[in-house]
């Protein structure tokens, strides 16, 4: 064990254990009659009002390795680490339009997962266990990630070792079992007030100690300035390379079009009590953005600070993603800088105990109930997917254990343009059933293969990697004479839609049968309170969503 | 921005163990399909922050700066109040209509 800096651990280990109290309380908060249902374990009982929506939304959504990653990209490349504000201005406009109809039909029909959406609409169990199984896929190296946000805290702890990991995520997985959706929704009003005020903090106090923010974009461009300019040196700057706009900002419209594919993101919008509170949370998260925006200009604090990285031990190369950890404690008071490792900490385990509900659901409805037991009762449902949400995590504590973090983080990047390849089912869906199932599914697979083969033949000598070594496409590689590069999800999204269009066409002229849509388009805009809304449980939704004559 | 999801009660529907007879569901339901949906020209207003963010070249430089902050980060922070308070417009505008 080295060096470990105990008042920081003890303000750590005390915020720690007031967040696990209160995992464990949720379960008596706004207690259910049972919580043997998915509606009350895996969506919290379907009544979270505006305000817990908000905290949960932002708890899920920015997560403890946005927190980390996006000032390690500013640190390391500038301006094109600033993609992250963009993203999150422009998700919350398309998602204001989209989440009210799911969450209509959704509670139309009792659906707990988006991959339920789909069989209904579109008829077909395949195209379902297709999404749900790519959400899964999406989801697990996210949670891998939210574990190695833990490790950056621990290490700068000044702890050795992985068992604090251990108690950190049995902890974890203990009072997820126990209290279900309740649990992280309840701890992300701890998160997030901790995050916010370590970040006012932070963009306050450490401008002062350094200077000024003249000083900090100084340092930062004399820093950029003395790489070599590519091929020999990163696209690094204050400023985005003309050849790097269109990366910049397909990255960020790609980017917000994944983040609410994700199956954490829906569990937290199917949770909201009416259509109302998610409209309402689209004008209301963006503080959140807000606060995205100046944490990320820490990267430049931690340049102007003198902040070197530290070495990762597994791959023997410096890790960006240590410098905000370590500037945390450079410029704070030890008390503060536990606080600040504490929000880091806290907001890793609330997107965690989301992400492993959010895969647990999809596997207990679209692999379980579908394929292993038809006739599963909604307390075996329940009980499912709790075990289901312990083997996810304990998958994902093994590879970080085991393998490279890095590892973890090329998942991720794939995961980004995986989840969008279910955009034309679930999105499109909600709005036309004139897509053909099987198009849908034709669409699916060329754009996996596509977004998979581009990111595997991306290279970076400069880091030393053969593939997968970033998610920017250069269109020269396709003999298009220019610099210019493309966000690879937004390129295979485009195939993927192309084959569908054109498969459903195909399908339709030569009358393939397209399936029975148990939704009607009334379904899409019903809001809490509507007859046939509030009343409803899983099993009833289906028995009326399927008996009622088709319009 | 807080404060504009608590600046109202929350309408809460019946409790969930509301007793619907089945019988008048459809007619209730088809009802509703005589409402225009989801229509509304005040939606279009959610695309002017796409313009704004998602064109780099309009903001892609060092001057002027805010602050002592380049102007490449400080209109980027701008658009979300802006979308903030064009998200609230549309939403109030198109209160009821679903």
């Amino acid at each position: 064990m080295s060096d470990v800096k105990t008042t920081e651990l003890i303000v750590f280990l005390a915020l720690f254990l007031l967040v696990t109290v209160l995992g464990f309380l949720a379960s008596r908060w706004r207690r259910p009659e049972s919580m043997e249902h998915l509606d009350e374990w895996g969506l919290g009982g379907r009544k979270f009002g505006p305000w817990i929506t908000w905290f949960l939304l932002g708890g899920d959504l920015y997560t403890a390795y946005t927190f980390v990653a996006v000032p390690a990209l500013i640190y390391g490349a500038g301006a094109a680490g600033f993609f992250a504000v963009p993203y999150t201005i422009v998700v919350y406009p398309m998602v204001f339009l989209v989440a009210p109809r799911l969450w209509s039909v959704s509670h139309r029909h009792g659906y707990v997962t988006p991959a339920d959406f789909v069989r209904g609409r579109h008829g077909s169990s395949a195209l379902a266990l297709v999404i749900a199984l790519t959400g899964i896929l999406a989801t697990m190296p996210y949670i891998a990630l939210q574990l190695v946000g833990i490790e950056a805290v621990i290490k700068a702890l000044g702890i050795d070792g992985s068992w604090p990991l251990w108690i950190a995520f049995a902890v974890l997985a203990l009072y997820t079992y126990q209290s279900g959706l309740r649990a992280p929704a309840l701890i992300a009003f701890v998160k997030d007030t901790l995050i916010y005020v370590v970040v006012i903090v932070a963009v306050i106090y450490i401008p002062t100690k350094l200077g000024g923010w003249g000083d900090i974009f100084a340092a930062a461009n004399e820093k950029f300035e003395s790489t070599p300019p590519p091929p020999e040196g990163p696209a690094d700057g204050l400023i985005l390379a003309p050849a790097a706009q269109l990366g910049y900002s397909t990255l960020a419209l790609g980017s917000a079009m994944a983040l609410f594919l994700y199956p954490h993101s829906l569990t937290s919008v199917l949770a909201a009590r009416s259509r109302d509170t998610i409209k309402r949370n689209m004008a209301a998260l963006p503080a959140y953005s807000f606060v995205l925006g100046l944490l990320a200009l820490l990267g430049y604090m931690a340049i102007a600070a003198g902040v070197e990285p530290a070495t990762n031990p597994l791959s023997g190369k410096p890790d960006n993603n240590t410098v905000v950890p370590l500037l945390f404690d450079q410029m704070f008071p030890d008390w503060f800088a536990g606080v600040a490792f504490a929000a880091i900490a806290i907001g890793a385990l609330v997107p965690a105990a989301i992400m492993s509900i959010a895969a647990a659901n999809l596997f207990t409805r679209n692999v379980f109930k579908e394929y292993i037991r038809k006739d599963a009762s909604p307390a075996l449902e329940a009980k499912v997917s709790k075990i289901a949400s312990l083997v996810v995590k304990f998958g994902a504590l093994l590879v970080i254990i085991a393998i490279d973090p890095q590892f973890s983080i090329d998942l991720q990047l794939i995961g980004g343009v995986v989840i969008l390849q279910t955009l034309p089912a679930l999105v499109l869906g909600l709005y036309t059933r004139w897509f053909h199932r099987w198009a849908l599914i034709a669409g699916w697979a060329v754009g996996m293969v596509l977004g998979l083969s581009m990111l595997y033949n991306i290279a970076n000598p400069l880091v030393g990697k053969e593939h997968f070594a970033g998610s920017q496409w250069a269109l020269n590689r396709w003999g298009v004479d220019t610099d210019v590069t493309m966000y690879v999800g937004l390129i295979a999204v485009a195939a993927n839609l192309l084959v569908a269009l054109v498969g459903t066409a195909v399908l339709r002229a030569a009358k393939v049968p397209v399936g029975v849509d148990v939704t009607h388009e009334t379904d899409y805009h019903v809001e809490a309170g509507d007859p046939g809304v509030e009343q409803m449980t899983a099993d009833e939704g289906e028995a009326v969503g399927t008996g009622r004559s088709r319009g | 921005m807080a404060g504009t999801t608590a600046d109202r009660p929350d309408h809460s529907g019946p409790p969930r163990s509301a007793d619907h007879p089945d019988g008048r569901e459809p007619d209730a339901v088809r009802g509703a399909a005589h409402r225009r949906f989801n229509a509304s020209p005040w939606n279009l207003l959610l695309l002017v922050p796409l313009v704004g963010v998602l064109i780099p070249s309009f903001y892609n430089k060092l001057d002027p700066t805010l602050g002592d902050m380049p102007f490449f980060y400080w209109y980027q922070l701008m658009w979300i109040p802006i979308s903030v308070v064009l998200t609230i417009v549309v939403y109030k505008a198109t209160r009821g209509e679903r």
